[in-house]
């Protein structure tokens, strides 16, 4: 059940991206930006019922709508961050199928009115600058004329693609999140409506407003249509990325990757910024969040990552929590401290130096924390380690009452970045 | 006087966690365990507003505002 939609043009021969004339082959140039924006092409977003792929599955054609209609000109930001570890699905959109991407944010400006387009990307990812690069070149010199596309280049920061974060560094200021009073939206980057959205959700801006919301609607549900990106890692055969029709059953997506080596223990649904599902949970459920929510879950970015029985989940998570730590913009109290006292009781008890009280400051620090930063990152080091102490609740027991587990030697499973100074 | 109903939110991106403001409205202000405010969000009424006013302007770095309830 793996199905190509975006992921259809893909070269099986080579990484190297789809050039514009094959892309061409499949795909007509966009409709240009006219005026105040094209309210139909907004109503086929709607009509399509897409979702952001970003991992808030904020309905793309009511931001669109929202965008337009306030006031100055907006602008469309393609978020092509990828802070967390555990996806690499923009990547291969960027890198491998620029294009498709390209299509789908010019198709979103001429929506909602934008004269520019501002493509934001991790400076280590060089093989996706290029690709960019190189097709808006392959644009130029083919005649194909639009609004002004401008690449900003990012830290390789977890918090650079959160959108106010990347809307401040697009204005020239540090990548760090800005808080809430004022929304992208309504003023962003030049103190312009602004458009961010996910790359994943451009390449399906182009689909559907080639093709149409019915076609769109073809797969997942009513609520969730679609189709999504999902990455996978950890211990399955075949790691990386696939594309899957909403509502697939969790288990169809890890036959795709060729099943798990080991028992599968829990899967990490959402990556690092998401929550664990038992393996019990994960058999019996969709990949949809309204099976997941309930479970304490959601798609998120649409990384998996499938942790083994010979794992122990709490080394794991305290190695991800330390991370997390590491990845505070610095900006609030409760999450410069909360973080890292977080990370150090989950490593305690990880590691066998932690007891009851430690479990309790686990759950004591989370109430604190939750809700109180001025993004929601910190909540998502509270929403791992809640997951982690609810799922793995016996593993919990058994360390606080004899210590460190007979897995704490496994080679640990879940990939931790190498840590990034800048934040410009 | 529009809107007898108010709330009390905190940047806390500008807080610098002094704590003033919990020493001045312990009714509605708490602090964290690094003492930073945790902000009870029941309405201010009746004769507590002035209280939360001075506390409001007593702030070190500015980071509490008086919102009137939606």
């Amino acid at each position: 059940m793996s199905l190509p939609r975006l992921l259809g043009q893909l070269r099986v021969d080579s990484a190297a991206p789809v050039e514009l004339r094959r892309h061409r082959d499949t795909m007509p140039a966009p409709p240009g930006t006219a005026g105040r924006g094209d309210a139909r092409l907004i109503a086929m977003v709607s009509d399509a019922g897409l979702r952001g792929r970003g991992g808030g599955a904020f309905p793309t054609g009511r931001k669109m709508a929202t965008v337009a209609g306030n006031t100055g000109r907006p602008i469309v930001v393609v978020n092509g961050a990828e802070g967390e570890p555990a996806s690499s699905k923009d990547r291969l959109l960027l890198g491998r199928l620029p294009h498709l991407v390209l299509d789908g944010a010019l198709a979103a400006a001429a929506a909602v009115g934008a004269d520019e387009v501002v493509v934001g990307l991790d400076r280590k990812a060089v093989r996706s600058r290029d690709a960019i690069l190189v097709a808006l070149d392959e644009r130029h010199r083919a005649g194909e004329r639009h609004v002004p596309v401008a690449l900003v280049d990012l830290p390789s920061r977890f918090v650079a693609g959160e959108e106010s974060a990347l809307v401040h560094a697009i204005n020239g200021g540090e990548t760090k999140p800005t808080g809430t009073r004022q929304r992208v939206f309504v003023r962003g980057v030049d103190r312009r409506p602004t458009m961010v959205s996910n790359a994943e959700t451009y390449a399906h801006i182009a689909q559907i407003v080639q093709r149409g919301p019915d076609w769109f609607r073809e797969h997942g549900t009513e609520d969730e249509p679609g189709t999504l990106l999902v990455t996978m890692s950890g211990d399955v055969r075949r790691p990386g990325v696939c594309e899957v029709a909403s509502g697939s059953l969790v288990a169809d997506v890890l036959a795709i990757a060729g099943g798990t080596n080991d028992e599968l223990q829990a899967l990490l649904v959402g990556g690092y910024y998401g929550a664990w599902l038992s393996s019990t949970d994960a058999a019996r459920s969709r990949l949809i969040n309204a099976d997941l929510r309930p479970l304490g879950a959601s798609i998120g970015c649409g990384a998996l990552v499938a942790l083994p029985a010979s794992s122990c989940a709490l080394i794991e998570t305290a190695r991800v929590l330390r991370w997390m730590a590491g990845e505070t913009a610095g900006q609030c109290g409760p999450c410069v401290h909360g973080l890292p006292a977080l990370a150090g009781a989950m490593d305690d008890l990880a590691t066998g130096t932690g007891g009851r009280q430690t479990v309790a400051n686990l759950h004591r620090w989370s109430t604190m924390i939750d809700g109180r930063g001025g993004c929601t990152f910190p909540d998502g080091a509270v929403r791992l380690v809640r997951s982690t102490l609810r799922v793995f609740a016996a593993d919990v027991e058994h360390h606080a009452n004899h210590g460190f587990c007979h897995r704490v030697n496994t080679p640990t499973v879940m990939r931790i970045p190498e840590p990034e100074v800048a934040w410009r | 006087m529009r809107g007898s109903r108010l709330v009390l939110k905190v940047d806390i991106i500008t807080c610098d966690g002094r704590g003033v403001c919990a020493e001045l409205l312990p009714e509605r202000i708490g602090l964290d365990d690094w003492g930073y405010p945790i902000i009870d969000d029941a309405p201010i009424t009746g004769e507590l507003v002035a209280h939360a006013r001075r506390t409001v302007t007593a702030c070190p770095v500015l980071a509490l505002r008086l919102e009137p309830l939606p």
